[in-house]
């Protein structure tokens, strides 16, 4: 790796790596821990620790899209099925079925979400491409409508409310500052799980079969293998993130699960872009501005207008999302303004440089 | 016995209307490579308009005519004006399609508001007839139009496609776009055909399933997820596939409801899950 080479492969996490770290990357950390020292209770928790868990489960996504070429609209699911069923087996206020303490019900739900994320890669790994987005939309939205009209495990329309704060070492996990810790930890360890992985020969495999599946099959890789392993992975993380999502708003709901918020996940994740981690993050926090302050721009009413909008102009204009927009600026400027018009594909080349 | 009878109608007629929707979903789908996923966006828009258009000329069957004609407009135009400028790149005309239904749902709830809307079909459509004498079953007459529509349409459909030029080049085009091209025929005319012709259909199953049930926000999202499991049930392109999984998909939705009510949506999965498990590309679909 030379010096002009910054970019994706950064961020390392063992000091054997740790050649790449440059300032903006301690840089970020150092906002990233101290942000909560300076900002409002407002601004740690509904921008700042949302952004974070609907980053992670952004990142998902991501690592399936980025890194496995599957399009999977139900990491919103995976996420959903993780709160609910700690709802399910812990305690709640409306409908309590189990009462289990928390630390039997979190194993317990993040278990059955990853186990559903299974399910739904061993489902949508018969197909590809194209056909992966209509099946995994189909499964998502199929679960919110069982949701809803189940009343015996899901509680029907009105879904769990009054789901306890989590406590333990003398905190309430629910308060701004340690609710926002809690997920820039859970943020970073997946962050650098998906770095890790990307590098692991299961993460070249991955990759490898999503540029040529037929090739990595007749060198005898276990190409469905691979994919069903990603979705068991993906979901893990989906698991993580929804369980913060039903902590901040103490309660779950069909809502919570229909094709609005799957929608919203994809949003994040491309308008961040599909190709590095750190993308569904840069994504997630325009969003969460987006949505926290486009009551100033237009009638709050209208945000999904917006947020369409400026969807559907970085799809027709950046295929990689913001990453990709910032890319080919760099480029521009080190290229000393001359036109560019291979900085994709230049791009990509530094990306497997670095891998 | 009754209940049974009523429940299959019932199942028919939601049969025939998933049809209605997803045969133009299929139809683009197979000659474009493209998912439009604001295929049930443009079922509800075609409701909306069909609306106003009745209440404007106090005519149902213009309204019917102007959700067909409206939506084939928008939908000549989306070809046109978008999807044309992205051949070939299937996950960015996807994303765009999805773009566009986040979009036009919101608006749709700014202009039409959150309120359901019912339809006043012609009275002589409307009353019920007796199907059977003992017991005594009742029926209203417009679902049985509706449906013996819906058959007409898939019929007129399949002729179309299999019997006339343009169904010919629609078909040549599944198969092989570019030997198409260069054979002379203006493919981009064809696909704006097929296109207008996709979302036409959506926008009449709007009105004539707006008039049999309601229309109200969030029948996209309804209408999209049918439109999906009875094309993976089906299998892609296939006009067919798309009657056969609307039949098998509506059936289960509504004995669903009845029988088991809290798992109906079950029922619908399973059969999807199933036909993946042993036809990855569904009923009628063909091996890729």
């Amino acid at each position: 790796m030379t010096m002009t080479t910054t970019g994706p492969a950064a961020k390392p996490a063992l000091p054997s790596w740790m050649k790449p770290i440059r300032p903006q990357h301690v840089l970020t950390a150092l906002f990233l821990i101290a942000y909560p020292l300076v900002a409002s209770p407002f601004w740690t928790v509904q921008i700042g620790a949302q952004a974070l868990f609907l980053g992670v489960i952004a990142l998902s996504l991501m690592f399936l899209a980025g890194y496995g070429g599957m399009v999977s609209l139900s990491q919103m699911t995976v996420a959903g099925v993780a709160g609910y069923m700690v709802a399910v087996f812990g305690t709640n206020a409306t409908h309590p079925l189990f009462n289990w303490p928390l630390w039997a019900a979190v194993p317990a739900a993040v278990v059955i979400a990853t186990a559903f994320a299974v399910l739904v890669g061993i489902i949508s790994v018969r197909t590809s491409g194209i056909y992966t987005i209509m099946i995994t939309l189909a499964i998502g939205v199929a679960a919110f409508y069982f949701a809803q009209q189940n009343y015996a495990i899901f509680n029907g329309h009105s879904g769990f409310a009054g789901l306890p704060s989590p406590v333990g070492f003398g905190l309430n996990w629910r308060d701004p500052m340690p609710f926002y810790y809690m997920s820039l930890a859970v943020a970073a360890v997946s962050y650098f799980a998906v770095l890790y992985v990307s590098r692991s020969t299961f993460g070249v495999g991955l990759q490898a079969i999503r540029d040529n599946a037929r090739r990595m099959n007749a060198l005898g890789f276990n190409v469905n293998l691979h994919r069903v392993v990603a979705h068991g992975f993906a979901g893990l993380i989906a698991s993580v993130g929804g369980l913060l999502y039903v902590w901040m708003n103490g309660r779950i709901s069909p809502g919570t699960i229909e094709v609005g918020p799957v929608i919203d996940i994809l949003v994040i994740a491309v308008i961040g872009g599909l190709r590095h981690p750190i993308g569904p993050f840069v994504g997630a926090v325009l969003f969460v501005l987006m949505e926290n302050f486009a009551i100033d721009l237009i009638s709050p009413e209208r945000f999904n207008t917006l947020i369409g909008l400026i969807f559907l102009v970085i799809v027709l204009v950046s295929p990689d999302g913001l990453l990709g927009l910032w890319r080919l600026v760099s480029d521009r400027v080190r290229a000393g303004g001359m036109a560019n018009g291979g900085a994709g594909r230049q791009w990509r080349k530094d990306w497997r440089k670095g891998q | 016995m009754k209940l049974f009878i009523l429940t299959v109608m019932n199942g028919l007629t939601l049969a025939a209307l998933y049809f209605l929707v997803a045969s133009g979903f299929t139809l683009v789908f197979g000659l474009m490579r493209n998912v439009n996923l604001a295929h049930g966006s443009l079922y509800l828009l075609g409701g909306y308009v069909g609306f106003n258009v009745a209440e404007w000329t106090g005519s149902w069957f213009l309204g019917v005519a102007g959700g067909f004609l409206g939506m084939a407009i928008v939908g000549a135009i989306l070809q046109v004006a978008i999807f044309r400028r992205m051949q070939g790149q299937d996950l960015r005309q996807t994303l765009v399609t999805i773009g566009l239904s986040i979009v036009l749902a919101d608006l749709m709830l700014a202009v039409w508001g959150g309120d359901t809307y019912q339809f006043d079909p012609p009275s002589w459509l409307s009353g019920p007839v007796t199907l059977m004498a003992h017991p005594v079953v009742k029926y209203p007459l417009y679902r049985l139009v509706l449906f013996l529509s819906a058959v007409v349409i898939g019929i007129g459909l399949w002729l179309l496609l299999n019997k006339t030029r343009i169904g010919m080049m629609i078909r040549a085009g599944v198969d092989d776009r570019g030997m198409l091209s260069a054979s002379g025929v203006n493919v981009q005319r064809v696909f704006a055909i097929t296109f207008a012709l996709g979302a036409g259909l959506a926008g009449f199953a709007g009105v004539v399933g707006g008039t049999a049930l309601s229309i109200a926000p969030g029948e996209d999202t309804r209408y999209l997820l049918a439109s999906l499991v009875v094309v993976i049930v089906g299998g892609m392109g296939s006009v067919t596939g798309a009657a056969i999984g609307a039949t098998l998909i509506g059936l289960a939705e509504q004995l669903g409801l009845v029988y088991s009510p809290t798992y109906g949506v079950v029922y619908t999965f399973l059969i999807m899950v199933a036909v993946l498990a042993f036809r990855p590309q569904g009923i009628m679909g063909r091996a890729a």
